[in-house]
């Protein structure tokens, strides 16, 4: 049975549907939309401020003049280019800032080519022991990266006895288990056409071949994304860098995050404050452009890594 | 409701129907993941039986010269045309017998000297000992129980790898003997190692990688395992001290054998497990709406407005959160605190005490982690509202329904069905989130009436273990402990991905 409301309904509905297809929008619609989209503006604003708010407090506090940590103003009351000078002058965080450029360049080279490696194996080559391999380092994944790390401070102690606290050290923590990450280019892999392959193959190139000519060339994106998070990584990392450094004299020793973690420390607080400031702004910069630079390979790793699951 | 009504629920209803299930039969999941593991290690002894008796029957069949290749590794590929690969074979065999009797067995058996026993790893410890000759002490140094452990199990995996070359050298043998019986010629060496680079690409691809993943984390790992099950912390440093077997006292300790540790334990998995579930949660939503909201038609520049919040994942994550802890701390006096907790207090009377009171420092940690998150997530979510079908949306329109509505019916259900797998990868990321706890709050306020071996309030169970492994609380055995109990959580929640990932794919009648 039909009602009137229901009558009024499919008027309506149909209306809306003329519209749709003559691309009509009524007056009200019009209305409705320009409140709704600036609203939507208002709030990304609003978001955006709150997401820039302490990184501007960051860069303005390395141009503070005041001495200390805390201050009672957002922005400086004085400005000064002190604090960078400070840093180049009184403090390591040149060294820090070589040291971590050095083991993120050979770590990035290492950890690049081995998942590209693995990834390209377990993708294209058909082998007996694929799947256990697969599956024991699912299983390895599982546990806390950071768990077996007392073991392997103990064997880089017996195998460089006399560097086990040194950059070396930090290059084979980061690279040596890049293996482990092999699933998000193993998933690009398996989406490059297998008919290329075959093709070349019925052609006399060798696997080979196929990887480094046809395979890799393809994979443009994913080689980009291995690089960059790889590169990134030491930059960012804290908690392997200060366990392999724990009780170093030498702070020339140092990267950058352990370093200037130190300069926030109780006793350090308010001498280096500001001087933390400064040195975060220079860290942070390049790696931001770096990463703004390259964020359409960022984006689609990661999201074909989280849709594969 | 059953299995027929699927099809015409709608995507809300399919979604619960599906958690559901997957809930209840995860116990049976749960059980098939850990027998699956038993049955790998099953698998891998039959056909070790299996090697045994083609090995003995081989022996039986085979001529002097592959007889002798039973003892001498490679004479049959020697006597038979491959040398060189012979010899490779030779010199595995020649290096596995040196590292045995120089450094293999002395070690192993000091790995099990008191393994059945419950005694001591090693067997002499460092002390001053009575020399009776000389009349003095004399200073002995002792076996260093760690050392023991992580060379006990390399040379158990030394073991495990040298069989199985030494068995594929002897099948190899037997099918060069038969090969010669019929009259076909061997590959020369040189052709052996052209497939490398082709059928079998995967071990140069391999080789390299596997050995750094084999040394310093398939061993490590596995001795940290083993240290569980003994009594190593910072009272038996080694190697001063030998430290002892203890069967399985480090996890009844944890599970109430030891009031007070394990109620520390539940305290850090409660905190935890509500952290994970906040995080995860928290950042998904709010980067969905961020990702609606840019997306939205009509939108100008869309590029801007995500990159600055891009800005927040590429700003190295020990400054961004660094500066956001010092903005945050509760000093003795207003003047000693953050600008936050100053604006805070000046604007709305609130004293913010971060780093003083627990619950403070928890909320606080939660919003600060939507900060550097929420990005994350919208970079995600974005992708795949673009893939969700513009016609559904259009058909919605014309049907009447609002945005709230559109959200909720269409937007929702896609996204929770597509990113299922994510949001518990997540969870478990979550879950070993060290970066955010660490460096906003170091793991505090501490409690000293709740807590002990060094946790505090906001600690997790990795960062927690990170101050077990390192600084005053070190304790080694309860580091293993929490070790292996987080893999253990993380494999529980894992399984729910591989449930519904299968679920995912074979779903193809969502539109």
């Amino acid at each position: 049975m039909i009602t009137y409301n229901d009558e009024k309904k499919t008027i309506k509905r149909r209306d809306r549907f003329r519209n749709y297809q003559t691309g009509v929008i009524s007056g009200s619609m019009k209305v409705r939309n320009r409140i709704s989209n600036g609203a939507t503006y208002i709030v990304l604003i609003i978001l955006n401020i709150i997401a820039l708010t302490p990184l501007v407090y960051l860069v303005g506090q390395s141009f503070r003049a005041e001495a200390g940590a805390w201050s009672s103003t957002f922005f400086p009351k004085t400005w000064t280019m002190a604090n960078y000078k400070r840093l180049f002058t009184e403090t390591p965080f040149l060294r820090w800032y070589g040291n971590t450029f050095f083991v993120a360049v050979i770590s990035c080279a290492i950890t690049t080519t081995f998942v590209l490696a693995v990834s390209y194996a377990f993708s294209r080559i058909r082998f007996k022991l694929r799947r256990p391999m697969m599956n024991v380092m699912l299983v390895l994944g599982m546990f806390p990266g950071f768990m077996s790390m007392t073991a392997v401070y103990f064997l880089l102690k017996i195998l460089l006895p006399n560097h086990f606290q040194s950059l070396l050290s930090l290059i084979i923590v980061y690279s040596s288990g890049a293996a482990l990450s092999y699933y998000v280019a193993k998933g690009f892999f398996d989406t490059v056409p297998k008919s290329l392959d075959e093709a070349a193959f019925i052609d006399g190139a060798t696997r080979a071949q196929i990887f480094w000519k046809i395979t890799i060339p393809l994979s443009k994106p994913i080689v980009i994304y291995t690089i960059l998070t790889s590169f990134i990584a030491p930059w960012c990392d804290f908690i392997f860098v200060s366990f392999i450094m724990s009780g170093v004299p030498d702070v020339g020793m140092y990267t950058v995050s352990l370093g200037m973690y130190k300069w926030l420390e109780r006793e350090q607080i308010q001498q280096y404050f500001t001087t933390f400031c400064a040195a975060a702004t220079l860290v942070a910069i390049p790696i931001t452009a770096l990463f703004i630079w390259l964020q359409k390979y960022y984006v689609e790793g990661i999201t074909g890594g989280a849709v594969k699951g | 409701m059953d299995k027929n009504n699927y099809f015409l629920m709608n995507p809300f209803q399919k979604f619960f129907y599906k958690t559901k299930r997957a809930i209840k039969n995860f116990p049976s999941a749960l059980a098939g993941f850990f027998m699956a593991i038993g049955k790998g290690i099953a698998r891998l002894f039959i056909g070790l039986g299996k090697g045994i008796k083609d090995y003995f029957a081989g022996f039986a069949k085979g001529n002097a010269l592959t007889k002798g290749s039973y003892a001498i590794m490679g004479l049959g590929h020697m006597g038979r045309g491959q040398v060189a690969k012979g010899l490779i074979y030779l010199l595995v065999e020649i290096l596995f017998v040196l590292y045995m009797v120089f450094f293999g067995a002395p070690y192993l058996g000091k790995f099990f000297y008191g393994f059945f026993t419950k005694g001591t790893v090693g067997i002499t410890e460092t002390a001053d000992y009575w020399n009776d000759d000389l009349g003095i002490y004399e200073k002995i140094v002792g076996d260093n129980s760690f050392k023991i452990i992580l060379y006990g199990i390399l040379t158990i995996f030394m073991i495990f790898f040298f069989l199985a070359i030494y068995l594929r050298s002897i099948k190899e043998s037997r099918e060069l003997e038969e090969m010669a019986k019929d009259g076909r010629k061997a590959l020369s060496f040189r052709k052996e190692v052209g497939e490398l680079l082709n059928e079998k690409f995967h071990i140069p691809l391999l080789s390299l990688p596997m050995l750094g993943l084999f040394v310093f984390t398939v061993v490590p790992l596995v001795t940290m395992i083993i240290i569980a099950f003994t009594n190593y912390d910072a009272s038996t440093e080694v190697p001063q001290h030998l430290f002892r077997w203890v069967g399985f006292a480090n996890f009844r300790d944890i599970f109430g054998g030891n009031s007070a540790l394990s109620g520390t334990f539940l305290r850090v998995l409660g905190w935890t497990l509500i952290w994970a579930f906040f995080a995860t949660f928290s950042n998904y939503f709010g980067g969905m709406i961020v990702a609606l909201l840019i997306n939205k038609k009509g939108i100008k520049f869309k590029k801007l407005f995500r990159t600055i919040f891009v800005m927040t994942i590429a700003v190295p994550q020990f400054v961004s959160l660094m500066i956001v802890s010092k903005m945050l701390t509760a000093g003795d006096s207003m003047e000693m605190s953050g600008i936050i907790t100053q604006i805070l207090y000046k604007l709305f009377g609130f004293q913010l005490k971060f780093g003083i009171n627990i619950t403070h420092t928890r909320i606080a940690i939660i919003l600060v982690n939507m900060w550097i998150g929420i990005p994350y997530s919208m970079l995600i979510c974005s992708g795949i509202l673009m893939n969700i079908p513009a016609d559904l949306y259009e058909s919605a329109r014309i049907d009447g329904a609002g945005p709230v509505k559109t959200f909720i019916k269409i937007t929702l259900p896609y996204m929770l069905f597509v990113t299922g797998p994510y949001l518990i990868t997540t969870f478990i990321g979550n879950i070993n989130n060290f970066n955010v706890i660490f460096l906003l709050s170091g793991g505090g306020p501490g409690d000293l009436l709740k807590y002990t071996s060094g946790a505090k309030g906001t600690d997790l169970l990795i960062t927690w273990l990170y101050k077990l492994s390192l600084g005053v609380d070190r304790n080694y055995k309860l580091a293993s402990v929490i070790g292996i109990l987080v893999f253990i959580i993380s494999a529980t929640f894992s399984l729910l991905v591989y449930n519904k990932s299968s679920a995912v794919t074979k779903e193809d009648q969502f539109q």
